[in-house]
């Protein structure tokens, strides 16, 4: 018998029409520029420093403290008479580093509970649950300050470790809503019915299918990381000097706000803005990949 | 099927699930303020030489002398009869909070009444205008507005209505609810405006393409009608949740606001016992907001049960 | 048809969606009149437009539909009214009835309030008692009982049958000349279906409304409609009264579509009952389930028997049919005998050996030599995967062959169930639904099972792909004989592949026995009832069973 179901053979679907669309969307390229930009910049901070001349974030001269923008310093200078611009070029390395170390932490967690409780469901389901719901019982910045506190010595690592430690609960949750509504499709029950072991259908069946909505919040939890490290820096228990950071910058800045708010502006444009990019690309994935798009 | 067996089962579950929480929660921070590195007697003191008698004396006195686990066990008797404990200088810390409370209460109200109505009739313009300049819009300011940190936010408020219009006080509660609590509440608003208003737009969004949306204009009814009273019914399902949940975070008190504008609130309190390394203060405050947000979380179900039918089967 | 007596005249209308920039055809040139009181079906496969042409009339399209031509209701042109004027026209001249009954109830408001929403605007005077006592009324001309008690209910507390006939009563309340019903009973059991249709034909008579009846099951038409719409792609290509259309269809495509319908005939087969003459000769049954119950723990302490006291034997080469409606049980056999439901009492021995005794190990080992073929074949394919991938997976990892020996006899397992080598680099989401089932036939065939079993595999297809998928299966079971447990709600799908038929009802089996004699002369009540609420793709004959199912309800 003719088949007309097996002669048309469909023409090959673009696979990955989210990317397309989003390639033809300014507001997600707009954003990744943005970003790509500032990781060469944390890359190469001494390139990006010395456009105006003076990329030196350490060779300050106290005449200047808190002077205005002269030429050759278009942001001014700090208290302490340091160049702002070379600061805030210098400081997004270290939002960066934050923001990436700490979401990788809280990721990885997120990831090995949520498929133990989404896939193996029961007991496990219950322990990981709970621990989940106490790790939400208090406020994020609230643990974070009460453990940096009680550290001696903070550096990016250590702050990042415990951003890390105390950012995992919500994202766990997700990961075991989507593992659990993966693991109850019929493509891992038809897995399962031909004898594959449980490691082989977590890790090419659950896992590949269940993560993207996991790497989009991620994506979105980098900017949120990076406004609580300015928030636990401006608190006191964040980075210290000699480090530099936005967050440094900016507590020094709300400090003599009224007499030189460029010290202040400078710094927060940056990291608002950088926050901004990073939660508008997520969102942009967001909602490239929304499955509802596709009905 | 006994409908009241089911229901006491259920609250019994409940029940077991905030008490795990609160032991759970109450314990990580009895670790983090007591095992971590750092001696709390020894902060106390500062920079003064103390001498060793006194320090073990007040070890005993804190109980700080036995291992962590009956530490813990000691303050949870304490908790059973009402003690939140006291901190180094002998006061109770039910005491010290006493005044706290209404300040971070008011503030926390204040807040979150600004949060529900700004935010939620944002999300219900996205919705209905989805697609639209508004829509991209009004997306950009409430991102915008919560990327800002808190306290830049906070600054910058402060020095536009308070230094330069003189509109509203600066800092303090010397001038009362409401003049004092609007600013530090528009800062935290500001900063909640986009996830309730998201969410709010997600929802929305979802149910305006429900079947029920479109049986509903097939019968004849007008978009003001179904949006107003369809719609708007089953999106604030999703929303309730999040804001419910939010005003017991919000009641914990918020570190920065308190401090950028000098409300003598809970959490000020809590974070000048974290720097100065006040133990007995940092559990005991940690206690009690665990316990209001707990407190909360039981309200989120009920509400969550209030809008939705489907839910109230045993 | 003359033109003065149309109730509704549809001509050249056409409909372009707009995705992305890019301009799709949704309908094209279709014209078609519909008289007072008269019921028209408008049938065709998924994606022949027949929905859209539906929507159209009361501009409930998408937002990125442009509409062309005319809709004329009663002498009035209806497309391109304002949403302001639709209002007037929607519900009170043109009633709907969805696909999907309880989707379409708000679900956080009772039945009374949704009910009197209607009443009220249908007839805005009346005061409150008189709206709930109108609501009541409403109710009970569709059969619900108690219906001023049941005014107080949320949606989820009804059935989707009880849901179907709420929204039937709402557009009662309206008392429209004509209903748009889409698709009204696909959602629903076949004895439920029945009820439903029943419920329309009586609403039909109390109104004497005409109904434009939306669906893709030829044993519905035949049993509701006067005329007939045949619909391809877009377009129409046949309109003819109903009798004559399933005698002489004029149109090629009609001829097809209904070759292509599965008929409960319960006649012997012609070409000998291969299964069965095999069967004799084998020794043990590879599938022997003894007393089966399955228990599933419900939240508060209790327990819920889904399957209870089953016995079902299924010897090699032998296809066996296992029918219910949907909460029969019948899905929870087959997961009990892969191991995946808890079997509380009784055995399931699979190729001799009992599942339930199995540990771990051995059970993953028993699980080879069983092959399933997954309901909905968009979900039953890892979209991770290419089709090769796919079907190598078993045949490298659990058969134990190298990379070129699996690539070989993936491309023989292809071949065998029809698709070229082309389509080896595919993901599942380039590929049709029964492309898509094709696929997973192949795969659950690939390390020689003892056992098929098959969950509903043509379920999610068109009638015409479904015939040729169950032809794939037909064709594959007779060359490796394996034992085939064919799980199905659709009896004469059944009846075209299974040697052997057990009924299923309430988690027990009823009646089971030769399919032809199961089938062709039921004995209990609850198979006659079975039989006879499946509707059969011929009005005259579909006409005679009605009043066989009506003395039987």
């Amino acid at each position: 018998m003719l088949d007309p179901e097996l002669l048309e053979l469909a023409p090959a679907a673009p696979r990955r029409s989210g990317v397309r669309r989003l390639v033809r969307q300014w507001t997600f390229m707009v954003p990744a520029a943005v970003i790509a930009v500032l990781l060469v910049v944390s890359l190469f901070p001494s390139v990006f420093a010395g456009i105006f001349g003076n990329g030196d974030p350490r060779v300050c001269d106290l005449y200047r403290s808190a002077g205005n923008p002269t030429a050759g310093h278009p942001f001014g200078f700090d208290t302490q008479g340091c160049d702002v611009y070379a600061n805030v070029v210098y400081g997004a390395r270290s939002s960066i580093v934050v923001g990436l170390t700490a979401t990788a932490i809280s990721v990885s967690i997120a990831l090995i509970l949520g498929v133990i409780a989404g896939f193996f469901g029961g007991g496990f389901d219950q322990v990981v649950s709970r621990l989940t719901d106490i790790f939400l019982g208090f406020p994020f910045i609230l643990g974070a300050v009460v453990v940096l506190n009680s550290v001696g010595s903070r550096n990016a690592l250590s702050v990042s470790v415990v951003l890390g430690i105390f950012g995992w609960p919500t994202m766990a949750r997700l990961v075991r809503g989507s593992v659990r509504s993966v693991a109850g499709l019929d493509y891992v029950l038809a897995a399962t019915t031909m004898g594959l072991s449980r490691l082989r259908i977590i890790t090419r069946y659950v896992l590949p299918n269940a993560i993207s909505p996991v790497l989009i919040f991620a994506t979105i939890s980098i900017g949120v990381v990076i406004v609580a490290e300015s928030t636990l820096t401006y608190l006191g228990v964040g980075l210290a000097p000699p480090a530099i950071s936005w967050g440094l910058q900016i507590a020094a800045g709300s400090r003599h706000f009224q007499t030189s708010p460029h010290m202040l502006l400078y710094p927060s444009i940056f990291l608002a803005i950088t926050v901004l990019c990073v939660i508008v690309f997520g969102e942009g994935l967001r909602a490239a990949f929304d499955p509802r798009r596709h009905q | 099927m006994g409908a009241g067996l089911g229901l006491a089962l259920r609250i019994g579950r409940r029940v077991g699930t905030l008490a795990i929480v609160f032991l759970g929660v109450t314990f990580i921070i009895y670790i983090a303020v007591y095992a971590l590195p750092g001696d709390p007697i020894r902060a106390l003191a500062g920079d003064r030489p103390l001498d060793e008698s006194i320090v073990e004396a007040l070890r005993v006195k804190y109980n700080l002398d036995l291992p962590i686990w009956q530490q813990y066990l000691a303050y949870l008797g304490g908790l059973f009869h009402g003690d939140l404990g006291s901190d180094f200088t002998g006061r109770s810390v039910g005491s010290l909070m006493a005044s706290r409370w209404p300040v971070t209460i008011a503030l926390a109200l204040t807040a979150w009444v600004m949060e529900v109505l700004v935010g939620l009739s944002i999300g219900i313009v996205q919705a209905l205008k989805k697609g639209t300049a508004l829509d991209h819009g009004l997306l950009a300011l409430t991102v915008l507005a919560s990327c800002v940190p808190v306290f830049v936010l906070g600054v910058l408020l402060q020095q536009l209505f308070g230094v330069r219009l003189g509109w509203l006080p600066v800092a303090g509660v010397r001038d009362g609810w409401p003049a004092s609590y609007l600013l530090p509440a528009m800062v935290i608003a500001l900063f909640g405006l986009s996830a309730v208003s998201r969410l709010m737009r997600g929802a929305m969004v979802d149910n305006l393409s429900a079947d029920y949306v479109r049986a509903g204009r097939a019968k004849g009814f007008g978009q003001g009608r179904i949006v107003g009273v369809h719609v708007l019914r089953n999106s604030l399902i999703p929303a309730s949740t999040y804001l419910a949940t939010d005003l017991g975070y919000l009641l914990g008190g918020t570190v920065v606001i308190e401090g950028i504008f000098n409300l003598p609130g809970v959490g000020n309190l809590l974070f000048d016992a974290i720097r100065t390394h006040e133990g007995p203060t940092v559990v005991g405050v940690s206690t009690a907001l665990i316990l209001v947000f707990l407190v909360t979380s039981v309200l989120v179900d009920v509400i969550h049960v209030g809008l939705d039918p489907r839910l109230r089967r045993a | 048809m003359t033109d003065t007596g149309s109730l509704l005249q549809i001509r050249d209308l056409g409909v372009e969606f707009d995705v992305d920039g890019a301009r799709h055809v949704g309908v094209k040139s279709v014209s078609l009149d519909i008289a007072r009181g008269e019921v028209v079906a408008i049938v065709g496969e998924s994606g022949s437009g027949k929905t859209v042409t539906a929507m159209s009339i009361l501009g409930l399209l998408p937002k990125n539909a442009t509409v062309s031509g005319s809709v004329r209701f009663d002498g009035r042109e209806l497309c391109g009214l304002s949403e302001r004027e639709l209002r007037g026209v929607r519900g009170r001249a043109v009633g709907m009835v969805f696909q999907d009954p309880v989707a379409a109830l708000d679900p956080v408001f009772t039945i009374g309030f949704q009910i009197g929403e209607v009443v009220r605007l249908a007839e805005p005077r009346l005061s409150g008692r008189e709206v709930r006592r109108r609501s009541a009324e409403l109710l009970s001309l569709v059969g619900i009982e108690e219906p001023a008690e049941r005014l107080g209910d949320y949606p989820h507390q009804f059935s989707g049958g009880q849901c179907q006939r709420i929204a039937i009563a709402m557009v009662l309340a309206e008392s429209p000349a004509l209903i748009v019903a889409d698709e009204p009973t696909t959602a629903l059991d076949v004895t439920v279906q029945a009820e439903v249709l029943d419920v329309l034909r009586q609403v039909k008579a109390r109104l004497d409304s005409a109904i434009m009846l939306i669906t893709h099951n030829m044993g519905v038409v035949a049993d509701l409609a006067d005329r007939v719409v045949v619909m391809r792609s877009g377009e129409v290509v046949e309109i003819n009264d109903c009798i004559k259309l399933f005698e002489s269809p004029s149109a090629p495509y009609t001829a097809d579509l209904l070759a292509a319908v599965p008929r409960i005939t319960a006649a012997p087969r012609e070409v000998g009952e291969s299964g069965e003459t095999q069967a004799a000769a084998s020794d043990a049954a590879v599938l022997d389930v003894r007393g089966l119950a399955v228990e599933y723990r419900r939240r508060p302490g209790g327990r819920v028997r889904a399957v209870d006291g089953v016995d079902l034997k299924v010897e090699r080469g032998q296809i066996v049919g296992l029918v219910g409606e949907s909460g029969s049980g019948k899905t929870t056999i087959g997961r009990a005998i892969i191991g995946l439901a808890p079997i509380a009492e009784g055995q399931v021995n699979v190729a001799g050996r009992d599942v339930a005794a199995l540990r771990r190990a051995e059970r993953q080992a028993m699980r080879r030599t069983v092959g399933v073929v997954f309901q909905n074949p968009a979900t039953s394919l890892n979209p991770r995967y290419s089709v090769a991938e796919t079907i190598t997976e078993p045949l490298r990892r659990l058969g134990g062959m190298s990379r070129a020996d699996a690539a070989e006899r993936a491309d023989d397992l292809l071949a065998s169930v029809g698709l070229d080598a082309r389509w080896r680099d595919r993901y599942p989401h380039e590929l049709s639904g029964g492309q898509r089932q094709r696929v997973a036939i192949a795969r659950a065939v690939a390390l020689d099972p003892a056992l098929l079993i098959a969950d509903e595999p043509t379920s999610a297809l068109d009638v015409s792909v479904q015939a040729r998928v169950l032809d794939v299966l037909r064709d594959l079971q007779e060359r490796l004989g394996f034992a085939c447990l064919f799980i199905s709600h659709d009896l004469a799908v059944v009846d075209s592949v299974a040697d052997y038929v057990a009924v299923m009802h309430h988690g027990r089996i009823v009646e089971q026995g030769d399919r032809a004699t199961v089938l062709g002369s039921p004995r209990q009540d609850y198979t006659r009832r079975l039989v006879a609420s499946a509707p059969i793709p011929d009005p005259v004959a579909q006409r005679a069973r009605r009043e066989t199912w009506l003395s039987l309800t």
